[in-house]
């Protein structure tokens, strides 16, 4: 007689043996190593919770501690590799294998371990593709956690900062998975549950706050003149010309400018309540001035962000919050969204080549890929009409039928033609390319896709991609807006002016932009102390933001 | 260290009347320049000092793209460059043409 039930039974044992560490389900911190001994096995599948922000970083250093003899050669299955021991892991030999999405912090030395050997890759992912993975082939036996408190029972509160967890935890303890959770604090009442007590095992209550890395505030005081440029071009060309109003925003400067133009630029253009009224979106503080200009009705949040907390509590009508009060984000949900609800994208990049792909992938730095490829890639699922979706989609095919003719998302990357230390945007060949070949992958990091991208924007022009026709008009196309670059300076200049006469590439004077009204008075915010203002105090920017 | 120097003939002569303007701040990637009328009505002159070496046929593009479009006629510059981008270098010269166009203050 075949068992069928030798999952829940290991389960067990694994519960069986951490309980013996357990009062109730509540472990003692210094125990924290000694619970992972006994709940761990050799070999198995772990998340350790490794979120864009939010670090189970007690339990990271508790797995670290683990003697080599009873748990080692751990495949990670997470979505963040940002604090060092997440590849300590790896170098003392407790992980072997790993699947990830996302390396931002540790960009540099995970690039040395994979040329190295020391990690045997699975792949890196995408958010969405990572979780989708935890449900059908890469699913946690054990999963590693982060909430803010738990009552006795193990009900949890994620807090603002929720993520990855619900995602995680579904995949885990329905499928014969054991939950760990670290915990700032034991309450007796959970101000919500995020988390149903029955999913968690062990509690394991931290001697400080769980790790978060204020990922989403860019101080309007580093914005640069050319960066306005560009911001005043995209609202004019890409926003007001499509009605733009379902949308995510990137993380970069050029972005930051965009929603600090809102209030200024964007109210001289009567774009208020026609264009950015729906975000998918971190709550980037950058959009303050734009909130509380009555810009934006919604935004939901894959994260928070650190110093938000108590603005996001008073502006319940925009973004998500529970009977408590605080944020509720939620990564998958959030992906979901910008996927299927957004009608567009716009985000920086470190390189794009001649076919419109983009990477920010370098020989010696591997970022992962998070959010932006799903963010910014047409979704082949869709089917729900919008105007500039539908506007989109006849641009790019104007001669076939409109009731046949797949909407296209606007996806635009936005940037200056040279970044830090004079280093080009645009290249021949991406370094993701000499990457794969020398790591022998099956294929090359790249970001955002040639045929997903819509629009290049630099401080020379708009390039859009939706109007050319074939790949040598595309070519020219991105030559044209990629200013004094080998790429730019390559240009078929006859082939280009003739692109710009059909529209294609716009220059700031087809515009009617001047570039030297492109200045920092136009700012809705020129500091972060302006950003506090604007939010009536509400905002508490991070130290390191701080200069009073 | 890099002195590089150019010289075109302009279009027609830079509009306004003032002598003299100076924009911008030597700063790692930004740049100075000091604008003098001193040269005869359609004659225009770089003078540069850059940080940045082995960027030469990038300065004659970004130069001879900006004397086409914004004729400095009779305008000498004098640029300190702390390995500006170009598209910062064009926009200060833009900048310094257009304090050239005011009245003498």
């Amino acid at each position: 007689m075949k068992n069928w039930q030798q999952g829940r039974q290991a389960r067990d044992a694994r519960i069986e043996a951490g309980a013996k560490l357990a009062k109730g389900k509540i472990v003692e911190a210094r125990d924290a190593t000694r619970l992972m001994e006994a709940v761990i096995r050799p070999g198995d599948r772990v998340c350790l919770e490794g979120d864009n922000q939010k670090q189970a970083d007690l339990l990271c250093r508790a797995l670290l501690a683990v003697d080599l003899a009873r748990v080692n050669g751990l495949h990670m299955v997470q979505s963040g590799i940002v604090l060092p021991e997440h590849l300590d892991l790896f170098d003392r030999g407790v992980a072997k294998r790993l699947d990830y999405a996302y390396s931002g912090p540790q960009s540099a030395r995970i690039a040395r371990m994979l040329f190295g050997g020391k990690i045997e890759l699975g792949a890196v992912h995408t958010y969405l593709e990572l979780f989708a993975r935890y449900f059908i082939d890469l699913t946690p036996q054990v999963a590693l956690i982060a909430a803010v408190s738990a009552d006795r029972d193990g009900n949890l509160y994620t807090g603002p900062n929720t993520e990855d967890t619900p995602t995680v935890v579904e995949a885990t303890a329905f499928k014969n998975g054991v939950v760990i959770a670290q915990v700032n604090e034991i309450v007796d009442k959970v101000p919500r549950v995020d988390i149903p007590a029955d999913r968690v095992q062990f509690v394991v209550e931290a001697d400080k706050p769980f790790f978060v890395e204020p990922l989403f505030t860019r101080d309007p005081g580093a914005i640069t003149e050319g960066q306005i440029l560009t911001a005043m071009l995209a609202i004019k060309a890409i926003y007001a010309r499509y009605g733009v109003q379902r949308l995510n925003h990137g993380i970069g400067f050029s972005t930051a400018a965009i929603e600090l133009l809102l209030p200024t630029y964007g109210e001289r253009l009567g774009l208020k309540g026609k264009v950015a009224s729906h975000f998918a979106l971190n709550p980037h503080p950058a959009l303050i001035p734009a909130i509380e200009s009555g810009w934006v009705e919604q935004i939901h949040c894959f994260g928070s962000e650190v110093g938000m907390d108590d603005y996001i509590r008073a502006r319940s009508d925009v973004f998500f919050t529970g009977p408590d009060g605080s944020l509720r984000s939620n990564r998958a949900f959030c992906q979901t969204a910008g996927l299927y609800a957004c009608d567009m994208f716009i985000g920086s990049t470190l390189q794009i080549d001649l076919q419109g792909n983009s990477s920010t992938v370098t020989t010696s730095r591997i970022a992962g890929f998070g959010g932006a490829p799903n963010m910014g890639a047409d979704a082949r699922g869709r089917r729900h009409p919008s105007a500039p979706w539908l506007q989109a989609g006849g641009e790019a095919d104007p001669d076939s039928s409109a009731l046949l003719r797949r909407g296209r998302k606007l996806v635009v990357q936005i940037g200056e033609t040279f970044g830090e230390k004079n280093v080009p945007l645009f290249v021949e060949k991406l370094d993701a390319i000499e990457l794969a070949e020398k790591l022998k992958l099956d294929l090359a990091p790249v970001m955002i896709y040639g045929d997903d991208v819509t629009h290049i924007v630099t401080e020379e022009g708009v390039a859009n991609l939706l109007l050319c026709r074939d790949a040598n008009e595309r070519e020219q196309a991105i030559r044209g807006v990629a200013g004094y670059t080998d790429v730019g300076r390559n240009r078929d200049r006859k082939m280009v002016q003739h692109l710009r006469e059909r529209g294609v590439i716009r220059r700031p004077e087809d515009l009617g932009i001047d570039p030297l009204d492109a200045d920092r008075s136009m700012l809705a915010a020129r500091s972060i102390k302006d950003l506090v203002r604007w939010s009536g105090g509400l905002y508490a920017p991070p130290s390191q933001f701080r200069n009073w | 260290m890099e002195d590089l120097s150019f010289h075109h003939q302009a279009r027609s002569r830079a509009g306004g009347t003032r002598r003299m303007a100076i924009i911008g701040v030597v700063a790692s990637g930004n740049l100075e320049v000091l604008a003098e009328r001193v040269l005869p009505e359609t004659e225009c002159r770089l003078e540069i000092k850059t940080a940045a070496e082995g960027f030469g046929q990038v300065w004659d593009a970004v130069v001879a793209d900006f004397v086409e479009r914004y004729s400095p006629g009779g305008l000498k510059f004098s640029i300190n460059d702390g390995g500006a981008r170009p598209d910062t270098v064009s926009l200060r010269l833009a900048q310094a043409v257009r304090l050239m166009a005011e009245d003498e203050p």
